[in-house]
């Protein structure tokens, strides 16, 4: 991965998308339904820098990353609580493109299991769909790009998610794409990359405060149970980036489903873990608002609630595990080794 | 932030897998025999026939230099060796800390008389290390030992007691961790490690038997043993530094990862044959390989630090406490598996019911051989500067 991609994001994220600016983008979207001027600006910064295009190849204008490489962009996104769909953007644009599709302009939004109703497509929960003009969709065997303007929007449960209904009218006119590989698969293995970069920040965060809050005369820290928690912490997190890396280990823009399974379902469980003793931790003041803590412990709920929760991952990683013939072993190098040829 | 940011999916480099095929067709045929029950034993189990084959064959002292018997090839090539005997559960408990953890440490902190004496037969699988730290009251409190060796005109008397060391009655050889200088207040200081040659007169083994039946672990009494002064290995009142090295060695190998899995292979099978799995079943299997896999690509990353010549103590408790934690999690989760389908489908089989009760018996001993879930969690958060 190219040094300077990931210095010049972290560049961008600690300057433009910092706490402040993620509330704001929040708070905007609460009030107004979508139209956030905060929201504008920060992807404005984004497209001028070229990040939405990384997965691009050279000949289109990307820097040709594969999703290996992509991981530390992600991971990144995921430290800045990032609250726009640019790792969905990401995706989308190099399918988009390998299929020969014009890119549309603006972020776009994924939601891998659209279902159908009343003539035409309607899809709950899509991550980002209230800052985001466009929305890339599978329907069975089909991939469409459709506009979210076109859609019937009504809240969902975070508050820059929109559950989206597509009259006929707008899904026939709609791009249609032919799919490399399953959406679900593909957004899964990216938020096991945003979940590794939001457990790192939660422990950094939970780490400096054990350091700096005193109770009965010294620093928390220096209790013997809170150091155990910070360890077991810290044993969650060096598991889900090593889970997330795995997810994202592939050569070209296509992860392996398998990978993801294992990259989604540890994240996942790392994500309840992490964030419980996060809060404990902190102790009231982690429970508040104003304290920078939620931003990233909401999106830990947030995303394991993502593309399949660890049980749906642990199922599909099961079924792939009881239909391989053989020791475990075999299987776990595949994952974690898969240059090795298996014996 | 480097603990956690630090560990990068790395590959077994393809000079490291060269080997695998070769010793998995050695093993299909060695162990072939062996019911699973016992192959479960894992690391534990005894068979200094078989530690001897591997010597033979070149798999012991892989990483160790030609002028001792070694074969100076590379850690990855070691740890892939290592990894197919503990998924085969091959009887690797003979000369298991010897090659590990003894023959390593005299090549680093022995005379050279010490490497020419002790280390080739290490290396051919025919001699046998135990380790001597613990005592009844010097468990997790390791600084405070009390048996001691003074220095007289012979070499070294040894007076004093130690326990729960593994293999003491199969083995030739201690490296005890004794105070030589100073009071057990002095703590670290005054403390060096001794070969001790257990057929010398005033020697006593006994083994001890654990909740699983098994006589694996013993006490070792000394009576006034009487040690040449070659008996020290590197400098005295140096024992700390080198126990805590050699810990190293101890707690960084795929053996906190594997100890169950000649019984998650056999439920494998098992669930495998069922007409129709329950879909607890195939989620479970998916649990531990998500936990699994991670973990070994953690285990291959701390390896890869040791091979660039880093020293990654945290990182390698990390692994060890996740490790042996899964280990204890695979028995209790698939005897949960298997009692929940009574008095549905196949009966389970015996030989599944006689692992399971095994590893059931012995779990207990994952989080506390090498170090306890406590002592490591302390190290972790000393590592992430909390202490
Ligand atoms: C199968 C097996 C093989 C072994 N083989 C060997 C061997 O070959 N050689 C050898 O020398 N030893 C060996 N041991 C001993 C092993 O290293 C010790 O059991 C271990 O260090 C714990 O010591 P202890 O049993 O005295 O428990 P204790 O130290 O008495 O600990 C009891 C409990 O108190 C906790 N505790 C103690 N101190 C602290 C603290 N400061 N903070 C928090 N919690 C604490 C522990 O975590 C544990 O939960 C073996 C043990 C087993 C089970």
């Amino acid at each position: 991965m190219d040094h300077l991609i990931t210095e010049a994001l972290r560049d961008l994220l600690t300057g433009q998308c910092t706490p402040a600016v993620v509330r704001a983008i929040e708070s905007e979207a609460a009030a107004s339904a979508g139209a956030s001027p905060t929201a504008a600006a920060l992807w404005q910064q984004i497209e001028d820098s070229g990040f939405a295009d990384l997965l691009l190849s050279e000949d289109a204008g990307g820097a040709g990353l594969a999703l290996r490489d992509a991981f530390a962009v992600w991971d990144l996104l995921g430290q800045h609580a990032m609250p726009l769909p640019l790792a969905e953007t990401m995706l989308a644009r190099a399918w988009l493109a390998a299929a020969g599709v014009a890119l549309p302009q603006g972020a776009i939004a994924l939601a891998p299991q659209l279902a159908a109703a009343d003539g035409g497509l309607r899809a709950s929960g899509v991550r980002g769909a209230r800052v985001a003009p466009w929305v890339l969709g599978q329907h069975g065997a089909d991939v469409l790009l459709l506009p979210v303007a076109a859609a019937q929007a009504s809240a969902s449960i975070f508050v820059l998610d929109a559950d989206l209904h597509w009259p006929a009218s707008a899904v026939v006119s709609a791009t249609r794409v032919p799919a490399p590989a399953s959406l679900l698969v593909a957004q899964a293995g990216l938020v096991s990359a945003l979940l590794a970069g939001s457990l790192l920040t939660v422990f950094e965060s939970t780490l400096n405060f054990a350091n700096e809050r005193q109770q009965f005369g010294r620093p928390i820290g220096k209790f013997q149970a809170i150091q155990h928690e910070l360890a077991v912490m810290a044993e969650h997190v060096s598991a889900a980036r090593m889970a997330a890396q795995i997810a994202c280990e592939a050569d070209g823009v296509v992860a392996d489903p398998l990978k993801v399974a294992v990259g989604k379902a540890r994240s996942s469980e790392a994500a309840v873990e992490v964030a419980a003793l996060a809060h404990s931790i902190h102790g009231a003041i982690g429970f508040t608002t104003e304290f920078d803590l939620q931003l990233h412990t909401r999106r830990l709920h947030l995303w394991r609630q993502t593309a399949g929760s660890e049980s749906y991952w642990q199922l599909q990683a099961g079924q792939a595990l009881l239909a391989a013939d053989g020791m475990a072993l075999d299987v776990i190098r595949q994952i974690t080794d898969s240059s090795a040829p298996v014996a | 932030m480097t603990i956690l940011n630090g560990l990068a999916l790395t590959r077994i480099p393809p000079e490291g897998e060269a080997l695998r095929a070769e010793v998995r067709a050695f093993l299909q045929e060695a162990v072939k025999d062996i019911p699973a029950h016992i192959r479960a034993k894992s690391w534990s189990g005894y068979d200094p026939a078989f530690s001897r084959k591997l010597g033979e064959k070149g798999w012991l002292g892989m990483t160790f230099p030609k002028a001792y018997g070694g074969h100076e090839q590379g850690a990855f090539a070691r740890y892939v060796v290592v990894e197919e005997l503990l998924n085969f559960g091959a009887p690797v408990g003979s000369h298991w800390i010897a090659e590990r953890q003894s023959a390593p440490l005299i090549l680093k902190y022995g005379t050279e008389a010490q490497k020419q004496r002790y280390v080739p037969p290490v290396a051919r699988g025919e001699s046998f290390f135990c380790i001597g730290m613990s005592e009844p009251n010097a468990g997790s409190d390791l600084a405070s030992v009390r048996t001691r060796a003074v220095p007289n005109d012979g070499g070294w008397l040894l007076n004093g007691q130690k326990i729960w060391t593994t293999n003491a009655e199969h083995c030739q050889y201690m490296i005890a961790l004794v105070r030589t200088s100073g009071e057990p207040a002095d703590r670290q200081k005054g403390l060096s490690q001794l070969i001790v040659d257990l057929s010398l007169p005033g020697v006593t083994v006994r083994p001890i038997e654990d909740m699983s039946g098994d006589r694996h672990f013993c006490e070792v009494f000394f009576d006034n043993v009487q040690l040449a002064p070659d008996a020290l290995v590197g400098a005295e009142g140096q024992g700390w530094e080198q126990v805590t090295a050699e810990l190293a060695y101890e707690r960084s190998g795929p053996e906190r990862l594997f100890s169950s899995v000649v019984l998650l292979d056999q439920w494998l099978a098992f669930v495998r044959s069922e007409a129709a799995p329950r879909a607890d079943s195939i989620k479970l299997a998916g649990q531990i390989l998500t936990r699994l896999a991670p973990l070994r690509a953690l285990s291959v990353a701390v390896q890869e630090k040791l091979v660039q010549g880093q020293s990654p103590i945290v990182e390698a408790a990390l692994v060890k406490d996740q490790g042996t934690v899964l280990e204890q999690f695979i028995p209790a989760a698939i005897a949960d598996d298997l009692m929940a389908r009574e008095g549905e489908g196949e009966a389970v089989p015996h030989a599944l019911l006689l692992t399971l009760n095994y590893l059931t018996l012995v779990s207990p001993c994952y989080t506390l051989r090498g170090g306890t879930r406590s002592i490591l969690r302390g190290m972790i958060a000393r590592g992430l500067g909390l202490r």
